[in-house]
């Protein structure tokens, strides 16, 4: 008998297991993978190094810095700063027809021009800037306001209004058009007040980071153990049995697998109103190049570009939506030693049930086709970088959802989140992506939250 | 435990809590928080570390008694005074 069992070994799930562990639970994670990671994973191909998600770590703070977010979680974990070892984004930019903007962790700098390219806006600016700070204090998550409308009422210029969407509907926007105010505030402050940053050796410094704490905390961490059923007895889950027959019983049970796919698990789905899944899904492709990117020009950390005055935010009728995407490059941020290898991550919306209804050539093809429009794309937007690609790998919605189990591929779940992490049973909780918190910090904040209030408080 | 041995373990658990804070010029009478940056996750693991080392239960109804390291100490001294230091 486990005192919790912990569904997903993606971030939120293993940071789950650090706290319950620490405090002397016995716990067990079950992973379905052979390996950790979730949506933010990473492999080898090649002979190379690859990420699954990483562009960057949001919520950047200096060492010592114990205020935020990324304070707070090291704290939790009893984690030190090193061990994530951020270096803060060289700039990043916002690009749409005929005007930029750069920004980077210094708020400053987007204020500055934003006063260039929008001058009645900059007061407004920072006062959207307070607003969000305070809500994010006072009601964080509760404010459920559509983020469009306030926003609307504190920035007049509706370009400079898409312009500040779209990074944060880039970054983790669960649901079209638009968004909830206080999830708006989240992201805004994690972006633009606290800003971006990477490890120099990307995720997998971050996932071993924790696995090594939870190990070292007495957790259990079993891969190639997906959870296959959840049985209910009276409005508990009672046991999970595995994909293999194998039973494990639980007092708690907490789940990092969304909850659409949480429910599908357990005996008495059919009491219960399904949520709707999200919609929202990616392409991402990765093109390593012959020398660093900034050696062609295209020297941005992020450039978050749209090619029309309006952000669409929604899921596209083809396969891949080229009007918007994110170009990261993991070379461009500022690290003692730098990666000896260029690279550049194009990320597009895409339609999840068009990619699953190709045959495996058709996927095929696919694949080669949208990577040559998508680099098209572009190079409308950052300098042409075609000529020093030497590699390519590139993942799809079906990606996705093979590896994560995300209903549709949908990177940041379903639209509706339930934010106390409750489910209809009373042991049974939700981590992670569904319960609202999104991104790596969000996810591992997601986590503590969760353990700390259901399997830890007195 | 003595009241000096309880202080020196408070200390202690607020080292493992927020291993890169000074406590060495913490006033005991003030309130924790206007010296140290603790916020509400932390003070549920002060509970916790005590819970875990010294097997105290605190009620969350307690939670005001740990306000400073003074009325942390009165608190729990009759709980601790039968404890050995470990
Ligand atoms: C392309 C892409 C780029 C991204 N870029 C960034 C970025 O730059 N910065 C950032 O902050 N965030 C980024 N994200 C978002 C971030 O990766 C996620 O928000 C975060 O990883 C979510 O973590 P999680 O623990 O909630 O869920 P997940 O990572 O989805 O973890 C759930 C885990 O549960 C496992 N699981 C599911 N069902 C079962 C079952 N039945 N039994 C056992 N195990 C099961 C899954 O295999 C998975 O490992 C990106 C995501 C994607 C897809």
């Amino acid at each position: 008998m486990y005192d919790a069992i912990v569904i997903g070994a993606g971030l939120s799930g293993l940071a789950a297991g650090i706290r319950l562990a620490t405090y002397d639970q016995r716990v067990c994670v079950l992973e379905r993978h052979t390996t950790i990671g979730g949506l933010n994973s990473f492999y080898r191909l090649g002979g190379r190094n690859y990420d699954v998600g990483l562009h960057a770590v949001t919520n950047y703070a200096r060492p010592g810095n114990r205020s935020g977010p990324l304070g707070k979680l090291l704290r939790q974990l009893r984690l030190r700063w090193e061990e994530f070892d951020l270096s803060p984004q060289v700039g990043s930019r916002v690009a749409f027809p005929g005007v930029s903007l750069e920004f980077n962790n210094d708020p400053e700098l987007l204020l500055s021009q934003v006063h260039e390219h929008f001058p009645q806006q900059t007061d407004r600016l920072r006062r959207l800037m307070r607003e969000v700070v305070d809500y994010d204090e006072l009601e964080g998550l509760t404010a459920t306001a559509s983020a469009r409308q306030t926003v609307a009422q504190i920035i007049t210029d509706p370009l400079l209004r898409e312009m500040l969407f779209c990074p944060i509907m880039f970054y983790g926007n669960p649901r079209e058009h638009d968004m909830e105010f206080g999830q708006f505030s989240i992201l805004f402050r994690s972006i633009f007040l606290e800003g971006l940053a990477r490890p120099a050796a990307g995720i997998r410094l971050i996932l071993k980071a924790l696995v090594r704490r939870f190990k070292a905390a007495g957790g259990e961490l079993r891969l190639r153990s997906g959870v296959a059923r959840i049985v209910v007895e009276a409005n508990r889950a009672v046991r999970v049995v595995l994909e293999n027959g194998e039973e494990l019983a639980g007092r708690w049970i907490l789940s990092s697998a969304g909850w659409l796919e949480t429910l599908r698990l357990c005996d008495d789905c059919s009491r219960v109103e399904p949520p709707r899944p999200g919609q929202l899904s990616f392409v991402e492709s990765i093109s390593v190049l012959h020398c660093q990117p900034r050696e062609l020009g295209c020297d941005r950390t992020v450039v978050f570009y749209n090619d029309q005055p309006h952000f669409h935010w929604e899921r596209p009728a083809e396969l891949v939506d080229l009007r918007s995407g994110v170009i990261c490059s993991p070379n461009n941020f500022l690290y003692a030693q730098p990666p000896a290898e260029g690279m550049l991550r194009i990320t597009h919306l895409a339609n999840y049930d068009r990619w699953a209804a190709l045959s495996p050539s058709e996927y095929r093809l696919a694949k080669l086709r949208w990577y040559d429009r998508s680099a098209a794309a572009a190079v409308r937007f950052v300098p042409e970088f075609r000529h020093a690609v030497v590699a390519v790998d590139m993942f799809t919605p079906t990606t996705i959802r093979r590896y994560t189990g995300h209903e549709n591929g949908a990177v940041y779940g379903a639209p509706e989140k339930r934010r106390d992490g409750r489910t209809h049973l009373e042991n049974l909780f939700l981590c992670g992506t569904d319960q609202g918190l999104v991104g790596i910090i969000g996810a591992i904040l997601s986590g503590i939250t969760v353990a700390n209030r259901y399997c830890l408080r007195p | 435990m003595t009241a000096a041995e309880i202080r020196a373990a408070v200390i202690e658990i607020l080292k493992t809590i927020s291993p890169d804070s000074d406590f060495s010029e913490l006033d005991d009478e003030r309130p924790f928080r206007e010296q140290v940056e603790l916020d509400s996750m932390d003070f549920l693991d002060i509970v916790l570390q005590l819970r875990k080392l010294y097997r105290i239960h605190i009620p969350e109804e307690d939670y005001p008694a740990l306000q400073s390291m003074a009325s942390t100490v009165a608190y729990l001294e009759p709980k601790m005074r039968d404890l050995q230091k470990v």
